[in-house]
């Protein structure tokens, strides 16, 4: 190899370039007083007041939070245990079979979670709504805090523990003054993408929604649909955009100093 | 029961009752529904029946099957392609840039699913600036579609799923030693054919998890065709959605699942066996 090839650094180029210019045209529509976008009819921000004004909206985005926080408090409490459980007690018989069933939601397509969910709470009798979300974005966010906390455990200095019990620390004083501080960025990191899961799913929220039950994205799923009010669409974009990138930048500089 | 036992029992129990409660037993429902039929009430009737499944043979069906199958081919093919130039890259640039790179590859991921799908529909959008250019340039005629086809479907899955090809062949191609391209090179090699014997075999693992990640989901991809696709552009994700939401016939949505679950299968069985024969290295990264 005495001359490097030019194909990685244009492929690399042409990627990135395929990942931000639909964002960057959206962000651009979002201020665009032409309603296709497709040509450019001066600045405004009527789009975010029509956005702000939107009750329906405002509506969707209450019930995207109450889901988002109450699934992430209940799905990282029960992943972070079951993380502990495949850490601790590694090579039993039960961790085995446990680990195969935590694997299964991050490789089974969300289409058959959504149907499977469905199918179980018709059989209940459980009302599709609300409670109904809830329990399904529990279902697949466990899985996925469970792996981010797990992988903390794995590259944790078991020795510290050891070190800790030689000095006198009792089970509960170990957990509390070592164990929890050095694995919370995972557990912080696992809660995080478990929002997030929570606050982007559609597929799954879709099949076990009911009326007046709309998140965020089943709005918006349903205002392209029937068309309508797309360019404030555009302005919700950029808006939740910029939130994750703000929260996402944040957290890779936590961690990076953690 | 010794307290070490009731100890990971108390851990254990709260994920996996809840996974056996919402996932494991659902997921069996849905195979036994599929033999269930139809109750008027848009429910399941109490009767077994072989004809739900007979059904499937339904000419329709076929047609749907492979073009599910060869658009989530296609899409993992391009997918992995496009990410081992990169992932080259990535993992032979200094640190500083890698994490960088890393960052931009997964920051547009964060954003909701739904969103990232309607930028592309205002950008191929007949009234859409892609259409403009190309009209403009002459490459297009005016009244040529790009949204609603199977082009565009194929355009959008490759956007979603490329970061899931990219991550995991990045993580091979880090650890790859790239003293042996130069051995290569030496030997006589051209650069192409040590790319291919030699860069590739090495990254395997890295491309067999791609492979992975961008197959399964593909499989059972549904918003996509249903958002930038036409009716030719169909897949199975479409129908079972079309069984529930339109016309409300459940054993047969639970029929198509189960099919669904079979070709997901495939490539599962696959991966797992290549794994085992070919060792544990590499394949291992985080989201």
């Amino acid at each position: 190899m005495t001359r490097t090839s030019r194909i990685p650094l244009a492929t690399t180029i042409a990627i990135l370039l395929f990942f931000y210019i639909p964002i960057a045209i959206l962000v651009v529509n979002s201020f665009n007083a032409s309603s296709t976008g497709g040509a450019w009819g001066g600045w405004t921000l009527k789009w975010y007041q029509k956005l702000f004004a939107n009750e329906e909206m405002w509506h969707a985005i209450r019930n995207s939070l109450v889901i988002g926080v109450t699934s992430t408090l209940v799905s990282t409490a029960i992943g972070t245990s079951a993380a502990f459980a495949l850490y601790k007690y590694s090579g039993t018989r039960i961790q085995k079979v446990h680990g195969v069933v935590l694997y299964m939601p991050l490789v089974v397509p969300e289409i058959l979670m959504g149907i499977s969910l469905l199918m179980i709470f018709m059989a209940v009798r459980l009302p599709l709504g609300l409670f109904a979300i809830f329990l399904a974005h529990v279902t697949f966010s466990m899985s996925y805090v469970a792996m981010v906390v797990l992988s903390r455990l794995q590259d944790f200095d078991a020795t510290l523990i050891e070190a800790a019990q030689d000095l006198g620390a009792d089970a509960w004083l170990t957990a509390r003054k070592i164990l929890l501080p050095l694995i919370s960025p995972g557990i912080v990191a696992g809660a995080l993408l478990a929002f997030t899961l929570s606050v982007d799913d559609f597929v799954i929220t879709f099949f076990v929604s009911g009326p007046g039950s709309t998140t965020l994205p089943v709005q918006v799923y349903s205002m392209i649909k029937h068309s309508r009010n797309l360019p404030i669409i555009n302005a919700l974009s950029t808006l939740m955009m910029v939130a994750t990138f703000v929260i996402v930048l944040t957290s890779q500089r936590q961690s990076r100093r953690a | 029961m010794s307290t070490r036992k009731l100890r990971e029992i108390c851990a254990t129990a709260p994920s996996l009752v809840w996974l056996t409660a919402f996932l494991l037993v659902p997921t069996l429902m849905v195979l036994t529904f599929a033999f269930k039929k139809a109750d008027p009430m848009g429910g399941i009737g109490t009767e077994w029946t072989f004809a739900t499944l007979r059904s499937l043979a339904n000419p329709s069906y076929p047609a749907i099957i492979w073009r599910t199958i060869w658009q989530s081919l296609a899409t993992t093919a391009i997918c992995v392609a496009v990410s081992i130039p990169m992932a080259y890259y990535m993992a032979r640039t200094g640190e500083r840039t890698r994490r960088f790179l890393m960052v931009l590859t997964i920051l547009p991921f964060w954003t909701c699913f739904i969103l990232r799908v309607f930028a592309w529909m205002s950008l191929l959008h007949p009234h859409g600036i892609v259409k403009n250019i190309l009209v403009a340039l002459g490459m297009a005629d005016p009244s040529s579609q790009l949204l609603y086809t199977s082009g565009a479907v194929l355009l959008v899955m490759v956007y979603n799923h490329l970061p899931f090809a990219i991550l995991p062949i990045y993580a091979s191609a880090e650890k790859f030693d790239y003293q042996l391209l130069e051995a290569a090179a030496d030997l006589g090699a051209t650069r192409a054919t040590a790319v291919m014997r030699v860069f590739i075999p090495g990254i395997k693992a890295g491309i067999f998890a791609a492979i992975l990640m961008v197959l399964i989901p593909a499989l059972g991809e549904y918003v996509i065709p249903d958002m930038v696709g036409g009716p030719a552009s169909e897949m199975i994700g479409n129908k079972i959605a079309q069984r529930v939401q339109n016309d409300r016939n459940l054993p047969h949505a639970c029929a198509l699942s189960a099919a669904l679950m079979l070709f997901v299968m495939g490539p599962m069985v696959a991966y797992l066996f290549a794994r085992r024969k070919g060792g544990k290295e590499g394949g291992r990264f985080s989201i």
